[in-house]
């Protein structure tokens, strides 16, 4: 079984690194991506304060500060996720109100220094409570999000039009004719993508770290880690479409279906924290949110395995059932 | 007679409301080169890939020494498809190496370069071949497992006479290794050349299997005579003589060469066209089933 799949890793490794305009543009555009977007966004702060306050739902009544204008008000339930937002200067304060009022604010940020006057000027007698920390960047936080998005993309295309290439060529029913099993050709597959995506996406990562000047917060193991998980969920999700279809204006209509709703509700332009319930419960179940949660935790907030382990039992999860309906029902002939 | 390499029984293959094979029954001994020849649609095709393993009939078996196609038949058989694409942007050496590895045993990837002749071609990319040389890939991608039953669907289609020639001369030398070969052809050329025992195939049956030569000597004692059609007039067809009207000639068969010949001239019929020759299986074809086999 190992020979068989390591024969057709290798001739799939080969025949992806000699298709030189692939290679090319599966490189270009999350370089062009994050370059553009770090001009269009890189200089412009946001109009709006942005205040957090430590509740389920905030009454404007609790405290006069929550009528200023020009400033937004963002429900917080985590104390200590709201801490982290301060130091990254996320949000420009965190307010709690519970008992005796008090407040964090990052001694290192203009904005919470503006914001701070204008929580003492409604109300005095807060008790302050200094942090310190650079701010995060939107480039910072769009970085993993083009290089999650990349992934997605080559992934679920890059290997579902591969196979159904393979599939209408012909060349699955000669492969149908040896001993190959499925399990054993889509194994191969999901390995030859995550092996080339990995080392792809380090390229990028190293690249486009370097112009951006990208600090990266937690261990890069764990990243390593997290980048194959992903890769390995959303290569066996691209082989599950392509897994019987023949079809190819079918299989780009539902690789479409998946990849948009994951680019535009995964969190990769922005943070989803402030919309409707329901949106969130649906980015929830994207792989692709759960793989931007995971790296940004480990690249911007430097966390450890413990504190992302549901994203990759999450992962690891959609990778084993992805893998098991793609060989259940897999065909090899175009019909 | 040596014990059955692969047997088929009672096959049935229907696709909605066709009947592609309908009852199909063979035996093939080992060591042999079994034609199974037919027109277009005949259900040939079907019948082979079933044999092969690569579609599930409706009803009956395909057994492989005794036994139903299993793992063992996948490690010993090879196939070479009517078409066929390869990987892309792999070599002729990469590409064989590739099946190699698909196999448990079989033979070393230089020995089967060198068995069909890709010895100059093993680093070109394999897109960049000609129809000949392609086939030649495909057929040592075939052997690269060093198969007992090779199976060979209709290989030369589409090649120019040279190519096909130069693959009759491999597929020879496989036969000389002793190898069953299973070939689906409708040249009857190819067939005559290269096939100890032949079935013919109409609609899905056998109407007639046997050595090609024993085929022939049952259902022919005669030669044929061709004429262009235009060298033939209509009042010609009232002439005591068994007519065959084909596309673009008139073919008459006879048992005694020198009457017919004599009843032609007296009738004034032209005979500067005129070609005599024996019966060969597109003639057997013709008369089993009225139809011509390149329909």
């Amino acid at each position: 079984m190992i020979k068989r799949l390591a024969a057709v890793w290798h001739a799939r490794n080969l025949e992806f690194v000699r298709d030189r305009s692939t290679l090319f543009f599966t490189l270009l555009l999350p370089i062009a991506l994050v370059v553009g977007m770090s001009f269009v966004f890189g200089g412009r702060e946001r109009p709006l304060f942005k205040v957090g306050v430590i509740a389920a739902v905030i009454d404007k009544q609790a405290h006069p500060f929550l009528s200023e204008r020009y400033v937004e008000f963002v429900p917080v339930t985590d104390q200590a996720a709201g801490v982290q937002k301060v130091t990254h200067q996320q949000i420009d304060l965190l307010l709690d109100l519970h008992g005796a009022p008090r407040y964090w604010v990052n001694t290192d940020s203009p904005k919470g220094y503006i914001v701070e006057k204008l929580l003492l000027a409604s109300a005095a007698g807060a008790h302050r409570e200094p942090v310190t920390g650079a701010a995060v960047r939107y480039v910072d936080y769009l970085f993993p999000g083009i290089l999650g998005m990349n992934m997605m993309f080559s992934c679920l295309f890059g290997v579902g039009y591969v196979v159904l290439r393979y599939r209408k060529s012909g060349f699955l029913k000669r492969l149908h004719a040896t001993p190959l099993t499925a399990f054993e050709f889509l194994t191969a597959q999901v390995l030859s993508r995550l092996c080339l995506i990995v080392f792809v996406t380090g390229v990028l990562y190293i690249g486009i770290g370097t112009i951006i000047h990208f600090h990266r917060a937690g261990s890069a193991l764990l990243l390593i880690l997290v980048a194959v998980l992903s890769a390995l969920s959303m290569v066996a999700m691209g082989l599950t479409v392509a897994a019987r279809f023949s079809s190819e204006e079918l299989v780009g209509g539902l690789l479409n279906l998946l990849t948009w709703p994951m680019m535009l509700l995964s969190g990769v332009w922005f943070s989803l924290e402030g919309s409707p319930r329901w949106v969130q419960w649906v980015a929830g179940i994207f792989p692709l949110t759960h793989v931007l949660d995971a790296a940004r935790a480990v690249m911007i907030d430097g966390a450890g395995v413990a504190d992302i382990v549901p994203d990759l039992i999450y992962l690891a999860s959609t990778a084993l059932v992805f893998l098991a309906f793609g060989a259940w029902s897999f065909r090899w002939r175009y019909d | 007679m040596s014990e059955p390499i692969l047997e088929v029984r009672n096959l049935i293959k229907h696709y909605s409301s066709v009947t592609a094979v309908d009852g199909l029954s063979l035996a093939v001994p080992e060591g042999i080169c079994f034609g199974l020849l037919g027109p277009n649609g005949a259900g040939k095709t079907t019948t082979i890939e079933i044999m092969e393993g690569i579609l599930e009939a409706t009803s009956g078996e395909v057994r492989y020494r005794g036994a139903p196609l299993d793992q063992r038949f996948r490690e010993e058989a090879g196939i070479l498809f009517q078409k066929t694409a390869l990987q892309d942007f792999l070599t002729v050496r990469q590409s064989i190496t590739l099946f190699r590895g698909l196999y448990a045993r079989g033979l070393s990837v230089d020995e089967v370069i060198r068995m069909c002749a890709l010895e100059k071609l093993a680093e070109r990319d394999n897109r960049k071949l000609s129809g000949g040389q392609q086939q030649r890939l495909l057929l040592a991608i075939a052997l690269v497992n060093d198969p007992s039953v090779l199976f060979l669907d209709e290989p030369t289609t589409g090649l120019d006479p040279q190519a096909r020639r130069n693959f009759w001369e491999l597929i020879q030398s496989i036969k000389a290794r002793k190898k069953t070969i299973i070939l689906t052809t409708h040249y009857m050329d190819e067939a005559e050349l290269l096939c100890d025992e032949i079935a013919i195939v109409d609609r899905g049956r056998i109407i007639a299997q046997g050595p090609p030569r024993r085929l022939l000597q049952e259902h022919f004692a005669e030669v044929m005579l061709e004429l262009p059609r235009q060298d033939f007039p209509a009042s010609a067809r009232a002439l005591p003589l068994r007519i065959i009207d084909m596309a673009e000639r008139i073919e008459i068969t006879t048992d005694d060469l020198d009457t017919t010949l004599r009843t032609l001239i007296d009738a004034h019929v032209p005979l500067n066209n005129l070609r005599i020759r024996p019966a060969n299986l597109e003639d057997l074809f013709l008369e089993l089933t009225g139809k011509e086999l390149r329909a």
